[in-house]
């Protein structure tokens, strides 16, 4: 451990950099539309539309031909392979249409959760195998960012040490490999909001996982100038009896942070986790106004909590385009508004935006 | 690793951490006069002074005789355990009259390296037995902080995976015990500057040493709040021929802290080293002046770099004890100032020589 084999030149180096501060620039967050097609599926479901390769393009192309003014509160889209090599009506490529706007392209890289065995129902994530090979071909495609999420779960014996560490030393893996292709890695280690544990216990658990990412990131070599953070916000389980407000969540997200993230991580990107938009906004815009030190940029990276209004108001109609587009422009703005602590709310809510969209051991 | 025992009270804590806050106030930092016996020897060696426990005490004094003009700058002495029990002349304890000038005492608490079996003259360091109980004892006669050095060295196989574990280890049981009573902890993961290698060698030899650091106090459930970090600034080594800026050496301890050190910290207190008094107060201003985010105080813990003067006109003589501690206050202010990133350097070649060297951060 005592003699460097530089994993990146300098000019590796200051193109992930600039690429990430690119995503996460002044206001700006993620819109994750990388649902697989499992997932859309769900959300189809809902708002009793079919399934199809069609409705998945149409629904997506909807969000990505949103006004380019969309551009001042998302900086970047994360897409699911399909979505990457899909067009839009006029045969244009969603990734051209993405880039046109300003707007940088990311990829979903993980292949889903694997049990490891001996454990309670803990996971690792797959998809190492042929990642570089992959990673050179999205980076040739359009891509500049990847992300991958590995899953934690709170019960009265887990996180256990191997998961906590296997899924770390993963990440770290995934994050090595994205570097040398030039793209940016968004680490995601969510801790589930299932479970009735307080919010204390959430962040305990939280500190512990954050740490363990961050020394294998180094373990591994990860030029984290270059790198992006997805976490969990720190929240109460989603049956503890005990409420807690917008300002509790974001002293306790915040202090976690400041113990675990080094300053020198550009930014940090929420995700939303079954929390409502409104809730999702509120709290991102309760950690921006709280007066504890932020080196880093606290930001969204939403899917639900961007997208549930849209949907609600698409319906599967190609007649509702422009309120579904509507729809996703104000969550986009507001969640805009947020990163910079400066979300007030109206007064008046609707009933989308409030609704709880938990689903229980959320997977893609 | 899911339930938390905490460690700590939300009292213990908040004493921790402003006792923590105190000692790095802007603009203060830290006398380290916690020379042993045989250290001191050494230093009254070069004066041609006798190394008895009067000579040692009337240097102390000459030391903490300092008037009200150190108040500002320095926040933080650090006694040796003799020195804890000694008295000025008029029979006030030197505890006391640093009480009574409004900055906190600490005390050196490890016992010395030894060495590790098996390693290229690796060492670790001793003292944790029956540190609780010294250290409530120490609490009762007046410290509030204490002091631990470990000391790691780069050569062509050091430091070793074993050192840096086995350090990082030593020093979070330290900790943890220090905060059991009330005393707040400076971690010193000394990384000597012997040798021929080159700043980045030593950016990344500490880069790794520190990520072990803060895994390891997390891994003990260490408050970060309430301790105190005191590595060494991020330089080549001695007979390296490469000769570095203090902007470039600011630039590499800057870009190594942000990567490691959680911004829950509140203040990094750089050890000397060897430098020269002058040029431990430029690089600390540099290191103020660095244009990279800083959420920690970047602030001096200096022996040597604040006394040399001092000692050199002192020489063991009564008549020149009042020049003495001018030199001493002289030393103390302008660190006070290069903590804040105003000391403008005694002469000629500071500023614009420095600038046309600066590389842009991502090459580190």
């Amino acid at each position: 451990m005592t003699h460097q084999f530089p994993a990146l030149s300098p000019e590796q180096k200051k193109a992930l950099s600039d690429i990430a501060q690119r995503i996460v620039a002044a206001g700006k967050g993620i819109l994750a539309a990388d649902e697989s097609v499992g997932t859309m599926g769900n959300r189809l479901q809902r708002i009793n539309v079919e399934n199809t390769e069609e409705n998945r393009r149409a629904f997506r192309e909807i969000l990505f031909s949103s006004d380019a003014s969309i551009n001042q509160s998302i900086g970047g889209v994360i897409l699911f392979h399909e979505t990457l090599y899909q067009k839009d009506s006029s045969g244009k490529p969603f990734p051209a249409i993405i880039k046109e706007k300003g707007i940088v392209v990311g990829i979903k890289l993980d292949k889903g959760a694997a049990p490891l065995p001996g454990t309670n129902g803990e996971t690792t994530i797959e998809g190492l195998d042929g990642l570089a090979e992959r990673c050179a071909q999205y980076k040739k495609d359009g891509v500049d960012f990847g992300k991958w999420r590995a899953v934690l779960k709170i019960t009265s014996t887990t996180p256990s040490q191997l998961a906590i560490q296997e899924n770390a030393n993963t990440l770290a893996r995934y994050a090595s490999i994205c570097q040398q292709h030039g793209l940016v890695p968004i680490v995601e280690p969510e801790v589930l909001p299932d479970g009735d544990h307080d919010l204390q216990r959430c962040q305990y658990v939280t500190e512990k996982v954050l740490a363990a990412v961050y020394k294998a990131l180094n373990d591994h070599h990860v030029y984290l100038e270059g790198t992006l953070l997805k976490p969990n916000m720190v929240t109460a389980g989603h049956s503890c009896p005990k409420k807690y407000t917008p300002q509790d969540v974001a002293i306790a997200t915040v202090t976690t942070l400041l113990r675990t993230v080094p300053a020198a991580v550009p930014g940090i990107c929420f995700l939303s986790g079954g929390q409502s938009e409104e809730e999702a906004s509120l709290n991102l815009n309760a950690m921006n106004q709280s007066p504890l030190p932020k080196p880093w940029k606290l930001t969204f990276s939403y899917g639900r909590a961007l997208q549930a209004s849209a949907l609600a108001a698409w319906l599967g109609k190609s007649e509702n385009k422009k309120a579904a587009q509507e729809a996703f422009c104000k969550r986009a703005q507001i969640n805009s508004l947020a990163c910079r602590g400066q979300y007030v709310v109206s007064g008046k809510t609707d009933t989308a935006a409030t609704q709880s969209l938990f689903t229980v051991s959320y997977t893609y | 690793m899911t339930h938390q025992h905490p460690a700590l009270t939300a009292e213990q804590k908040k004493e921790l951490s402003d006792i923590a806050l105190r000692i790095v106030a802007p603009g203060k930092g830290i006398l380290a006069a916690d020379e042993s016996v045989g250290h001191m020897a050494k230093r009254l060696n070069q004066i041609g002074v006798e190394n008895t426990e009067e000579n040692r005490r009337l240097y102390r004094q000459v030391l903490f005789s300092a008037d009200s003009r150190v108040k500002k700058c320095i926040g933080g002495v650090i006694f040796f355990h003799e020195t804890m029990y000694q008295k000025a002349d008029d029979g006030t304890p030197f505890v006391q009259m640093i009480k009574d000038k409004g900055i906190v005492v600490g005390i050196k608490v490890d016992k010395g390296v030894v060495p590790l079996a098996g390693t290229d003259g690796e060492t670790t360091t001793q003292g944790l037995d029956g540190l609780s109980e010294r250290c409530a004892q120490y609490k009762k006669d007046g410290a509030d902080f204490a002091k631990w050095r470990c000391v790691l060295k780069i050569s062509d196989n050091t430091p070793s995976a074993l050192a840096i574990m086995e350090n990082a280890n030593v020093l979070a049981r330290y900790a943890s015990i220090c905060q059991q009573n009330g005393i707040v902890p400076i971690v010193e993961p000394e990384i000597l500057p012997d040798g021929d290698h080159d700043l980045k060698r030593c950016q990344y030899v500490t880069e790794k040493v520190l990520a072990a650091v803060y895994k390891a106090l997390s891994d003990h459930h260490v408050y970060l709040e309430g301790t105190l970090l005191k590595p060494n600034m991020v330089t080549p080594g001695h007979s390296c021929p490469t000769k570095y800026s203090p902007e470039e050496i600011a630039m590499a301890t800057v870009t190594a802290l942000r990567r490691t050190v959680p911004p829950a910290v509140p203040g990094v207190t750089f050890l000397s080293g060897g430098q020269s008094e002058e040029e431990a107060s430029i690089n600390l201003n540099a290191i103020n002046t660095c244009p990279l985010v800083r959420p920690w105080a970047l602030t001096f813990s200096y022996g040597r770099a604040l006394q040399a003067s001092a000692l050199s006109a002192w020489r063991g003589q009564r008549d020149n004890a009042a020049a003495a501690t001018e030199e001493f206050v002289k030393r103390a202010e302008v660190n006070g100032l290069a903590a804040l990133g105003k000391y403008e350097g005694s002469g000629d070649d500071s500023g614009a020589a420095g600038q046309s060297l600066y590389v842009a951060n991502h090459a580190y």
